[in-house]
């Protein structure tokens, strides 16, 4: 992102905002979205009616008063943790809207240039974008090659290569051109920019709900519907008890006090912080660069069954390395190091590069002056699919023509110079491909020198990583191109579950749909237009940013950083998002026993008494907490301090193990669950020592 | 308690659980179309049943469908209990020439046989004619239990179902858990009951001269016929008022095992049939020992309640309200074993047990019917809290929640909220109405704490369809009949549609293979987190109104003082 957010969650620049929106937000409106909020909210206000009718018939109540206080401080708070959360959002859409370009842009009609507004540019309108300009919109290179400078999205300041044609033609309207001109063909309409689309994202993560939070939302509108019913049926039974004792009043049946109890029972732990942790949870992808099209998206990625990785750059570094030299019989391995470095003196690949380094290190080939060779790099072309150099004769020395290549086309080179090509050379090509190895073939004019073992260098701790996916449930499938024998070594070496080898995009698209026919669900990365496919059939398809503006679209996920490795990142953050909920919920609902515990009694305590003597709920009591009316005020102080002080967890998210299921399960029951059930006990003690110290009640 | 009360609990049990997979694998059978051992001898009947009816019983119906089929097979069966009790004293088998009921009484009984529930605001031998009680209340009995079966298949159907809407033939299922399960079963008790000496006559009241020279009448009728199917199919309608307390209904410490092993004999291997069904019997097993959890945790506390002894009276157990014969361990484990299965049949009087175990008799019926509950009804009521913890624990391990691989989304959780909750409304809501009106406050005999823990027994047992009742309450008043007619339909039929509904949902879901991210729901893990979720939620529920009546009633009894 543009701007290095601050890593604490309580950043002052962001809590000061937050403050005041938490005032903002007790707009009724806005509070029926959170029904949990909304019961607490009337709560609140029903309790102000009341304090306020008694103060203007001249009784002032100290205990309504705090009581009204804690519990439009419990919305307040709530509103808090959700401001805080979209806070840090705020900030990042503020900055992105700055980037947002106004200045014309230079259409293309007809051969002539003309200079419109960019907001009224149209998808399919042809622009020129030279040294200094800001491209208008989201486009596609048509023409030319420049670089770009795409800080303003990705946070990233060293500039990009963008150019027509290929899998890096895509720019993104609000960055700028460095260097050269290049002629965009614009793909998205004004406000429908990828630009645009961060923005909204960022901004109103709060509106889409997810469907496991719709369906967790019902959840916590029944169980609050059904504590409406236990609270509000109470006075009725009490009334009947108070009869049946023969002391009508014996028990404390205020309206204070029954919102306290309600307020209390209902989840309002969960309530309170369910939209925070549903903004936070896209925030932590935003602070990886990772831009979710939904939360939809996010939820998904923690559901993952299978992750298609392609190999190059997410399990091997992406580079091939020459690692050694294999001579044909007859020819010593320092011949065939010299021309193999020949032949890559002036290949600035980094495959090249490598053969030329071994052959220095291994042979003390020191590299010659390219240019005082009088040679002339032929470089590799799709219809030879080979690159070599050619010398001129020099004095004794006669013409050479050095070739290197992938064996097939490389046989066919020998064969048109007439000459023989070794069978010994294909046993030697074959070994090394079942090594995991790519073998190039040297050849000096018709004759073969022998072959380059070129190998894929997995990159270090994938294994472990991919070991831990496995824990997590999850299968690694590897897609190369490469064929089958090279494949699985890689998939040996580096431990991934299985591998589709010389891999067409069609047969991404097949696998995909096989797994997802057999209920799995699937998240893969691309960055070609021919990935877009599927990308899009893919359950969670995170596109590269540095792609084609085709595989952007067709993905539900862009990695600003381009590094596919990520996805893993990305299924740990979506699985979080449903743990925090699931364990505040859990926390929330256990809460309850410690509540009842501490109001029950106080309410009840005059009940069936005999000679004003505790009655016999006062056994209830077994917090020992001071009087009635502490016992309820610390139970509602309780109530909305945990949402403060569960305020960090929700933003942070519960912290994710890749253990199995039944493993984290037991883990998050024991600390939700059961540390659910008795730390209000704690909690509620502790504050009614201090409300008794400070004479509050 | 004696080392033979031990033998005794531990000879319930091991029968129980024996019976559970034999049962439960034979039904499997039956309700998968597959071959049984009662085919040849019974299968011409079948076919000739649905030849009769005109119905298909291969033609598959959706859930919607199958509920349609359900609610009009039930509507006409009260309408019929209903006229039956209007003009009995106008129709044959009444030689005790019974007069007509009222129609508040008559609809609360219709109600209560068609709900399965089996709530008597009556004593049969004082007011239904022989031809009521037969054509009326016992066939019932079978059509009630046979209705809840059908259910709780349809959902094994729906949660194991690859594609398709469909969920089963509603009537194929009924037919089949009537002919194959019901009657034989019933046959077979019934005819031990009579060789034990429970009564089966068509002939009238019996005519006794005492030794002061009065006449009295003892009461008889076809009552071994009934009570095999009250006991099997978690009905519990007595034949008589004090139900298997009297000792023409329950004469032999043999009868009393035997009826009290019915009563959770079906409900406890349905689940068996249903981890069969949906293919894992480990799921199955994994229910049923959240079930055993729970009732045994409440027959321990029970029996420790009433094995205590009262402070006013040191040194004595409880035996209040219990026959001598029978005893304290036989009786708290039939009121155990009754109030956990929606039976509600009794051989001891709950008015009288001490207040805890009086509470564990409530308490099982506040969970909502669903340790073991009715046959089939039970069970399906369980996969409501299953769907509920399996939501819970799929959030708290960070995958979306799933249940026998299919996704738990929205709808369900609507629907089993719904089915959970909504009983415990009716409860709550018509027991206060109860309290605060003098409608409600009539029928009460007792003072204090117990009077309102008879008042939240009554529409516990209705809005649960247990049946059995705190006997203070007289309840065959306009008030308590129409208000409990009430809450046994929505105990009833607000669990039935959504559970159908589920069934229909879940059904066309794909099922996602498991792996190590999916928590299994066949382990010990989970088993606890049922039994932890329906004790939370019910708790959570019911806990106020509990603490003013039997944990107040219990303090003030340590405290010495009785109501």
């Amino acid at each position: 992102m543009p701007m290095k957010a601050s890593n604490s969650l309580f950043d002052p620049t962001l809590v000061r905002p937050a403050l005041i929106h938490s005032f903002n937000k007790l707009n009724p409106i806005g509070l029926w979205e959170n029904p949990v909020m909304l019961v607490t909210a009337i709560g609140a206000a029903l309790c102000s009616i009341v304090f306020f009718q008694d103060l203007f018939t001249g009784h002032f109540s100290g205990f309504n008063l705090q009581i009204t206080l804690w519990l439009w401080f419990t919305v307040l708070f709530s509103n808090f943790a959700e401001a805080l959360a979209e806070g840090r959002g705020k900030a990042q859409a503020e900055s992105l809207k700055k980037s947002r370009t106004q200045t014309p842009a230079r259409r293309l009609r007809d051969g002539r240039e003309e200079s419109i507004p960019a907001p009224s540019l149209q998808r399919g309108d042809i622009v020129v974008c030279e040294t200094g300009d800001v491209i208008p919109a989201d486009g596609e290179v048509i023409e030319g090659i420049a670089t770009v400078d795409e800080a303003a999205i990705t946070g990233e300041s060293a500039p990009v290569i963008r150019e027509s044609g290929g899998d890096r033609s895509a720019v993104t309207g609000g960055t700028r051109v460095i260097s050269d001109r290049i002629v965009i063909r614009i793909t998205s309409e004004a406000g429908n920019t990828f630009l645009d689309r961060m923005i909204a994202m960022v901004e109103g993560a709060r509106r889409q709900k997810t469907p496991n939070e719709i369906a967790l939302t019902i959840l916590l509108v029944g169980m609050t519907a059904v504590f409406v019913l236990a609270v509000f049926t109470l006075p009725a039974f009490a009334h009947y008890s108070e009869n049946a004792s023969g002391h009508p009043g014996s028990s404390d049946l205020r309206l204070t006090v029954l919102v306290s109890l309600l307020v209390c029972l209902i989840p309002t732990t969960i309530g309170g912080l369910l939209s925070a942790i549903g903004i936070s949870g896209i925030d932590r992808l935003i602070r990886r660069n990772v831009l979710a099209t939904s939360g939809r998206a996010v939820e998904a990625a923690g559901d993952i069954d299978i992750l298609l990785l392609d190999k190059t750059g997410t399990i091997t570094l992406g580079n091939r390395m020459a690692t050694d030299f294999l001579p044909a019989p007859g020819v010593t391995a320092e011949r065939l190091a010299d021309a193999a470095q020949l032949a890559s003196l002036a290949d600035e690949t980094p495959e090249g590069r490598s053969i030329a380094v071994l052959a220095k290190e291994k042979y003390k080939l020191r590299g010659r002056e390219f240019s005082a060779l009088q040679a002339q790099f032929v470089p590799f072309t799709a219809q030879t699919r080979m690159s070599g150099v050619d010398i001129a004769a020099n004095g004794s020395q006669p013409a050479r023509s050095i070739r290197k290549g992938a064996a097939e086309s490389m046989k066919l080179h020998v064969k048109l110079m007439g000459m023989q090509y070794p069978e010994s050379v294909d046993q030697l090509v074959e070994n090394v491909a079942r090594l995991g190895g790519t073998p190039l073939v040297v050849a000096d004019g018709g004759e073969v020198l022998g072959v380059i073992q070129l190998k894929d260098v997995v990159k270090g701790g994938i294994k472990e990583r991919f070991a831990q996916l496995r824990k997590m449930g999850i299968r690694t499938v590897m897609i190369t191109g490469d064929n089958a024998l090279t494949a699985a070594a890689i998939a040996t070496e580096s431990g991934v579950d299985d591998f589709m080898a010389q891999a067409t995009p069609e047969d991404k698209l097949c696998r995909i749909r096989e797994e997802q026919a057999k209920g799995r669900l699937v998240a893969m990365a691309g960055d070609g237009t021919n990935d877009a496919p599927a990308l899009a059939q893919a359950d969670v398809g995170v596109a590269m940013n540095t792609g084609t503006q085709a595989a952007r679209e067709a993905g539900n996920m862009v990695d600003l950083d381009s590094n596919p490795t990520k996805l893993i990142e990305i299924v740990e953050i979506g699985k979080q998002l449903l743990m925090t909920r699931g364990a505040l919920t859990t926390f929330s609902i256990a809460n309850d026993v410690a509540k009842y515990f501490a109001i029950l009694p106080a309410m009840f305590l005059g009940l069936y008494s005999i000679d004003e003597k505790p009655g016999p709920l006062a056994a209830l009591n077994i917090m020992h907490l001071g009087s009635p009316q502490s016992a309820i005020l610390s139970a509602v102080a309780f109530n909305a301090l945990i949402i403060i002080a569960l305020i960090p967890l929700a933003l942070r998210g519960v912290k994710y193990r890749p253990l199995g299921a039944a493993k984290i399960l037991q883990r998050n029951l024991f600390l939700y669950g059961l540390g659910g059930i008795i730390v209000p006990f704690a909690g509620i003690k502790l504050l009614d020592v201090i409300i008794n110290i400070l004479h509050l009640a | 308690m004696k080392s033979l009360d031990w033998i005794q609990l531990s000879f319930y049990f091991g029968a129980l659980l024996a019976f559970t997979p034999l049962l439960g694998g034979w039904m499997a059978r039956i309700y998968a179309g597959e071959k049984h051992f009662l085919q040849p001898p019974l299968g011409w009947l079948e076919n000739l049943l649905y030849r009769y009816a005109g119905c298909n019983p291969r033609q598959e119906m959706d859930w919607w469908h199958f509920c349609k089929a359900l609610l009009w097979f039930n509507g006409i069966g009260f309408a019929i209990v209903f006229v039956l009790q209007m003009l009995q004293s106008k129709l044959p088998f009444n030689p005790q020439s019974m007069p007509n009921l009222s129609w508040t009484l008559a609809l609360n009984t219709a109600v209560s046989f068609v709900t399965n529930t089996d709530w008597q605001n009556y004593s049969g031998e004082a007011t239904m004619s022989y031809l009521t009680q037969m054509l009326g209340l016992t066939v019932q009995n079978f059509l009630s239990a046979a209705t809840g079966m059908g259910v709780l298949v349809a959902m094994a159907r729906g949660l194991s179902r690859k594609s398709g809407h469909t969920v089963g033939n509603f009537w194929a299922d009924t037919v089949r858990s009537i002919l194959y399960i019901l009657l034989p079963l019933s046959l077979v008790l019934s005819v031990v009951l009579v060789a034990q000496g429970v009564v089966q006559t068509f002939t009238p009241y019996a005519v006794a001269i005492s030794p002061e020279g009065h006449a009295q009448q003892i009461p008889l009728g076809p009552a071994a016929s009934q009570i095999a199917i009250a006991q099997l199919g978690t009905n519990g309608g007595g034949f008589f008022g004090v139900n298997s307390a009297h000792p023409f209904a329950n004469p032999t410490p043999l009868t009393n095992f035997l009826e009290m092993l019915s009563i959770l004999l079906l409900p406890s291997a349905l689940v068996n049939t249903y981890g069969r069904l949906v293919g894992s019997t480990r799921q199955g097993w994994a229910i049923l020992a959240a079930m055993y959890l729970l009732f045994i945790a409440g027959l321990a506390l029970a029996l420790w309640a009433e094995y205590q002894p009262n402070p006013l009276m040191p040194g004595l157990a409880n035996m209040e309200g219990k026959e001598t014969r029978i005893g304290i361990t036989d009786s708290v484990l039939w009121a155990t074993a009754t109030t956990d299965a929606s039976n509600g049949s009794v051989n001891c009087m709950h008015d009288s047990l001490s207040p805890l175990a009086g509470m564990v008799a409530m308490g099982n019926m506040m969970l909502g019917e669903v340790v073991f509950g009715g046959v089939g009804s039970g069970l399906y009521g369980m996969l409501m809290y299953v769907l509920l913890a399996v939501f819970m624990a799929g959030l708290m391990v960070g995958r979306s929640p799933e249940y026998l691989g299919k996704r738990v989304e929205k709808a369900e959780v609507i629907c089993a909220m719904a089915a959970t909750l909504a009983p415990f409304a009716v409860l709550l809501i018509l027991a206060a109405t109860a309290v605060t009106t003098s409608a409600g406050l009539s029928g009460l005999n007792n003072a204090g704490p117990h009077g309102l823990s008879e008042i939240l027994y009554a529409y516990a047992s209705m809005s649960n369809n247990n049946g059995s009742a705190f006997a203070g309450l007289n309840g065959n008043t306009p008030f308590y009949n129409l208000t409990g007619a009430f809450a046994m339909m929505v105990g009833r039929f607000a669990v039935i549609i959504p559970a159908l509904a589920i069934a229909g949902s879940m059904a066309p879901k794909r099922i996602a293979p498991s792996s190590s991210g999916t928590f299994p729901t066949d382990g010990l893990l989970f088993v606890l987190m049922l039994a932890g979720v329906v004790i939370i939620i019910s708790g959570l529920t019911h806990f106020p109104a509990l603490t003013l009546g039997p944990i107040i009633e219990h303090l003030l009894m340590q405290q010495g003082r009785m109501f």
